[in-house]
C-alpha cells in the first residue's frame, strides 16, 4: 500500500493550479490536499454563516420595537433555534480548525499533509451531509424546530417541529468534528519537522492540539445524548421524559458536558491565532511561550469541569452549584495568563499596525469583555439574576463571536496572502474592521445592560422600558452586517484581483511562511527544518525594519 | 481508515504504523465516551429507582447473560490469537481464528435475538404498551437495557462485517504480516466491544 | 536571519541524504505468547465466575461490591494483555488514562448533583 515516490519534496507551483487532474469541480471534490479541503470548508462555512447571519438580522428586526412587527412568536422561536444551530454546529465549532487548521497546520509543522489525508476528505463530506440535514429541517415537516439550539427535554421530545432532522444533522456533524480532531492529534504527534519538539511548535498548533483533544473526548457525549433524543422521539424511550420516569435535568447534564467544553473548541484555536499574529507585528517573540502553551491544555482540561454553571437555576443540589461555581472561576486563570502574556508582548514593542493586528487587538478587547461578563455568570448569586436574560446572550456573543469569530477574521486576514498568493485591499479591510467593531459593540453591549435590567432572552416581545436598548442593538446589527459584507467582498476581490503577495509579507517566523505564497501541492520545495531557537525568534530584527519580503 | 501516513523524512511516503495505531486508539476513546454517557444515565437512574431496577432485573435471564459473557471473552481470545498468528507470519492460522471469532460473535447475536424476542413477545419493548405501563423504575430499566444492549449489538454487527472483509483479505493475501495493522486494529475494536459487555453484565444481569 | 526559516538556512542539507534522524516508524512486532493470553483468558473466566457466584449467593451489597471491584479488574486485564497496553509505548497508556480520567470526573461531578439533593 505504500508508494515510494521519488523525493516528494521539490515540486513547485501552486496547489491552486491544475495538478494534472484538471481543475474542475471533480478535482476539487476528490482532493486529499489539506489546503484544498480547508478551502472547501471555507466556502461552505462562509455560505452557512451568511444564512445564520440573515436569521440573526431577522431576529433583531422583529425586536426593533415592542409588539409584533413582522412575524409571530412561533416563527421567532424557529429563527433563534436555527440561528443557533447554524452558527454553532455549522460555523463556529468546525470554525478555525476546519479552515485554517486544515490549511495551515501541516505547513506550520513542516509536513506534506495531515496524517490521514483521505480521512480528511471524508470529514468534509460528513460535515456537508450533517449541514444539509440540519438545513433541511428549515423546510421539512410541519415546521422547523423551535426548541432553541439546546433542544432541552421534554419540549424537544413533544415538539411538533422537525426537531429530529436538526438533531440528526447535529449528530452527523459531530462525527466530522471527531475525525478532524483525530487527524490533527496524530499529525501533531507524528509529522513535526526536524528540531520541532513539542515546545518548539507555534502556539497556533498548540491551540489546535488542545482543541483536538476536546473534540475527540467531548463530542461523543453529545453524540449519545442527541441519539437518545432521537430515540425518545421515534421509539418512545423515556429516559429524559418525566412522564415516563425520565429525567430532563439529566439531559441537561449530558448536553452541557459536551457543550461547555465545545466553547473551548471554539476559542482555543482563535487564541492560538492571536499568539501567532502578535509576534510579527510586534517584531519580537511572544512573552511567556511555555505558559501560553500549557494554558491551552489547562483550559481544555478544566473546561470539562464547569458545565453545571449552565444549570444553576434548574434544581441542582447546592453542593453541585457552589463547586461548579468555584471550578468556573478556576478556568479564568489560564485564560488570564494568555491575556497578560499578550499584553506583555505588546508592551513597548515596535508595533506595526496592519489589518491582522487590528483584528487581534479587537479579539483581546471583545473577548475580555466576554470573559469578565462570564465571571458575573459564574458567580452563583449574580447568575440567579442574569440567567436566561439578554445578559447571557451578550456574554456568549462577546466570547463566541467577539472571540472565536473575530479570531477567524484575524486568521483570514493574516494567512490570506499565504493561501492565495495575493493581497487584499488593506484600506477597505480596515474600514470593514472599523464597521465591524462599532457595529459589534452597538449590537451586543445593550444586551448586557438590558439583561441586568431584566430583559429575558428568547422572547419575541418585551416591555416598553427596553425599547431604546433594543432599537440601538438592532441598528448595531445593521452596522455589523455592513462591515461583514464589506469584509467578505474585499476578500473575494482580493482573491480575484489582488496584488501578488510575497512569500512572507509580514516578516513572520513560523514555517508556513518559509514556502511560497501560495504553497506548492506538497507544501515545501525542500524538507523544512524548524528553527532551533523557538518559533518566534526575531533576534537580529531591527525595530522598524521593513516587513517586505524577507526571503527569495 | 487509511493507514498510509506520510512521513517527512527524505520525502518518502512511509507507512506510519504508530500513527495509525494512535488514530485507532483515539477512535476507541470516542467509543468509550459514547457508551460512557449511557453509563452515566444508568448510574443516575439506578440511584433514583433502586427498587424498580432490582425488580426489572429479575426478568432477565442471568445464565444467558453469563453465557454471552463467556462467548465474548472467548471471541476476544480468538481475536488476539489471530493477531499473534499473523504477526508470526501465519496468515492461514490467523484466518481460522478470525472465522472462529465470527462464529462466536454470531452466537452472541443469536442469544441476544432470543432474549429480545422473549421480551418483545411479552410486550416489553420500546414503544410497546406493556413497557409503557410498567412502573417508572422498571420502564427506565428496560429502556436502558434495550438502548445499551442495542447500541452494543450494533457494534457487534459492525465488527462482524469488518471481520468478514478482513477474512477475505487474509484469504486473498491482501493482508499479510507486512500490513497486519488492519487486523490488529480490528482486534482492538473487538476487545472494546467485549469490554463494554463486561460492564453491561453486572449492570443488567447481576442486579438483584 | 538564520532563524527565520528553513529555506534560508543552509543547515538543512547537512545530514547526508537527510536520513540521519530517521525515527522508528515501522514498529517491530512483538506478539505476546499464546500461553500468556490463555492464562489471561482463564483468569477472566474465573473472575466472571466469582462475580456471578457472589451475586447469586450473596445478593445485595456484597454481590454488588464484588462486581464493582472485579469488573474493572477484568477490564484492566483485557486492556493490558489483549489490547497490548502493557507492552505499548507510554504515550498510549497516558492517552488512555486521560480519557478514562475525564469520563470518571464528569461522572463524579454529575453525582455531585444527584447525591446531595
Amino acid at each position: 500500500m505504500s508508494e515510494s515516490a521519488a523525493a516528494t519534496w521539490g515540486k513547485t507551483g501552486s496547489y491552486l493550479d491544475d495538478q494534472g487532474r484538471g481543475n474542475g469541480l471533480m478535482a476539487w471534490l476528490t482532493t486529499t490536499d489539506h489546503k484544498r479541503i480547508g478551502l472547501l470548508y471555507g466556502i461552505a462555512m462562509g455560505i452557512f454563516f451568511l444564512v445564520g447571519m440573515t436569521l440573526g438580522l431577522l431576529i433583531r428586526l422583529e425586536l426593533l420595537m415592542p409588539g409584533q412587527q413582522f412575524y409571530d412568536a412561533k416563527t421567532y422561536n424557529v429563527f433563534f433555534t436555527l440561528h443557533g444551530v447554524i452558527m454553532i454546529f455549522l460555523f463556529i465549532v468546525p470554525g478555525i480548525p476546519a479552515i485554517f487548521g486544515n490549511i495551515i497546520l501541516p505547513l506550520q509543522l513542516g509536513a506534506e499533509d495531515v496524517a490521514f489525508p483521505k480521512l480528511n476528505l471524508l470529514s468534509w463530506y460528513v460535515y456537508m451531509l450533517g449541514a444539509v440535514i440540519a438545513l433541511t429541517s428549515l423546510f421539512a415537516g410541519s415546521s422547523p424546530p423551535d426548541t432553541g439550539w439546546t433542544f432541552y427535554a421534554p419540549y424537544s421530545i413533544s415538539s411538533g417541529g422537525s426537531v429530529s432532522l436538526a438533531v440528526l444533522g447535529a449528530f452527523v456533524l459531530g462525527f466530522s468534528s471527531i475525525l478532524t480532531g483525530m487527524n490533527f492529534i496524530v499529525t501533531i504527534h507524528r509529522l513535526r519537522a526536524k528540531n520541532m519538539g513539542f515546545f518548539n511548535m507555534p502556539l497556533f498548533t498548540w491551540g489546535l492540539y488542545a482543541t483536538s483533544w476536546i473534540q475527540v473526548i467531548a463530542t461523543p457525549v453529545v453524540g449519545i445524548t442527541l441519539l437518545l433524543l432521537l430515540m425518545e422521539r421515534l421509539l418512545g424511550i423515556g429516559l429524559f421524559n418525566p412522564a415516563m420516569g425520565g429525567d430532563p435535568i439529566l439531559y441537561q447534564h449530558l448536553f452541557w458536558i459536551y457543550s461547555h467544553p465545545v466553547v473551548y473548541v471554539m476559542i482555543l484555536p482563535a487564541m492560538g491565532v492571536i499568539s501567532d499574529i502578535l509576534p510579527p507585528f510586534c517584531g519580537r517573540t511572544i512573552f511567556g511561550y511555555k505558559a501560553i502553551a500549557i494554558s491551552s491544555l489547562a483550559i481544555a482540561i478544566v473546561g470539562y469541569l464547569v458545565w453545571g454553571h449552565h444549570m444553576f437555576t434548574v434544581g441542582m443540589s447546592d453542593t453541585a452549584r457552589w463547586i461548579f461555581s468555584l471550578l468556573t472561576f478556576l478556568v479564568a486563570i489560564p485564560t488570564g495568563v494568555k491575556i497578560f502574556n499578550w499584553t506583555a508582548t505588546l508592551y513597548k514593542a515596535s508595533i506595526e499596525v496592519r489589518v491582522p493586528l487590528l483584528y487581534a487587538l479587537g479579539f483581546i478587547f471583545l473577548f475580555s469583555i466576554g470573559g469578565l461578563t462570564g465571571l458575573v455568570n459564574g458567580a452563583l448569586s449574580t447568575d440567579i439574576h442574569v440567567h436566561d436574560t439578554a445578559f447571557i446572550v451578550g456574554h456568549f456573543h462577546y466570547t463566541m463571536f467577539g472571540g472565536a469569530g473575530i479570531g477567524m477574521f484575524a486568521a483570514l486576514h493574516f494567512w490570506f496572502p499565504k493561501m492565495f498568493g495575493r493581497m487584499y485591499n488593506e484600506k477597505r479591510a480596515t474600514w470593514a474592521w472599523g464597521l465591524i467593531m462599532v457595529g459589534f459593540n452597538t449590537l451586543y453591549f445593550p444586551m448586557l445592560i438590558m439583561g441586568i435590567m431584566g430583559m429575558p432572552r428568547r422572547y419575541h416581545d418585551y416591555l416598553p422600558e427596553f425599547q431604546i436598548p433594543h432599537a440601538v442593538s438592532t441598528v448595531g446589527s445593521w452596522i455589523l452586517a455592513t462591515g461583514i459584507i464589506l469584509m467578505v467582498v474585499n476578500i473575494i476581490q482580493g482573491i480575484r484581483h489582488g496584488k501578488k503577495a510575497p512569500n512572507n509579507p509580514w516578516g513572520a517566523t513560523t514555517l508556513e511562511w518559509a514556502t511560497t505564497s501560495p504553497p506548492p501541492l506538497l507544501n515545501f520545495a525542500k524538507e523544512p527544518i524548524a528553527p532551533k531557537d523557538g518559533p518566534y525568534d526575531f533576534t537580529g530584527r531591527k525595530p522598524g525594519e521593513s516587513h517586505e519580503e524577507v526571503l527569495t | 481508515m487509511s493507514t498510509q501516513v506520510q512521513n517527512t523524512n527524505a520525502g518518502h511516503v512511509h507507512k506510519d504504523s504508530i500513527g495509525a495505531k494512535t488514530g485507532m486508539w483515539l477512535f476507541l476513546f470516542t467509543e468509550l465516551l459514547l457508551f460512557g454517557g449511557l453509563f452515566i444515565i444508568y448510574a443516575v437512574m439506578r440511584g433514583e429507582y433502586t427498587h424498580g431496577f432490582h425488580a426489572a432485573a429479575e426478568e432477565l435471564n442471568v445464565w444467558l447473560g453469563v453465557t454471552n459473557t463467556v462467548v465474548l471473552l472467548t471471541s476476544s481470545l480468538t481475536m488476539v490469537l489471530g493477531v499473534s498468528a499473523l504477526q508470526r507470519g501465519r496468515a492461514g492460522l490467523a484466518q481460522l481464528y478470525v472465522i472462529s471469532t465470527l462464529f462466536l460473535a454470531g452466537t452472541f447475536l443469536l442469544i441476544k435475538f432470543f432474549e429480545w424476542g422473549a421480551k418483545f413477545s411479552h410486550g416489553v419493548f420500546p414503544g410497546m404498551e406493556h413497557l409503557h405501563n410498567l412502573e417508572h423504575g422498571e420502564g427506565v430499566f428496560f429502556n436502558l437495557y434495550f438502548m445499551m444492549t442495542g447500541l452494543h449489538g450494533i457494534h457487534v454487527i459492525i465488527g462482524m462485517i469488518v471481520m468478514v472483509v478482513v477474512n477475505n483479505r487474509l484469504q486473498s493475501g491482501t493482508i499479510t504480516r507486512a500490513n497486519q495493522g488492519i487486523l490488529e486494529y480490528t482486534a482492538l475494536y473487538w476487545h472494546l466491544v467485549d469490554l463494554v459487555w463486561i460492564f453491561l453484565l453486572p449492570l443488567f444481569y447481576l442486579t438483584n | 536571519m538564520e532563524s527565520t526559516n528553513a529555506l534560508q538556512s543552509e543547515s538543512w542539507d547537512d545530514e547526508p541524504g537527510g536520513h540521519a534522524t530517521h525515527h522508528h516508524d515501522e514498529e517491530e512486532l512483538h506478539p505476546v505468547a499464546d500461553e500468556k493470553q490463555f492464562k489471561v483468558f482463564v483468569a477472566l473466566i474465573i473472575l466472571t465466575a466469582i462475580t456471578v457466584g457472589a451475586s447469586v449467593m450473596y445478593p445485595g451489597r456484597i454481590g454488588q461490591g464484588v462486581a464493582f471491584v472485579v469488573t474493572p479488574l477484568k477490564a484492566t486485564l483485557i486492556l493490558m494483555y489483549f489490547m497490548h497496553l502493557r507492552y505499548e509505548r507510554a504515550v498510549f497508556v497516558v492517552m488512555f488514562l486521560v480519557a478514562i480520567a475525564i469520563l470518571a470526573t464528569v461522572m463524579g461531578l454529575t453525582f455531585l448533583d444527584y447525591l446531595f439533593r
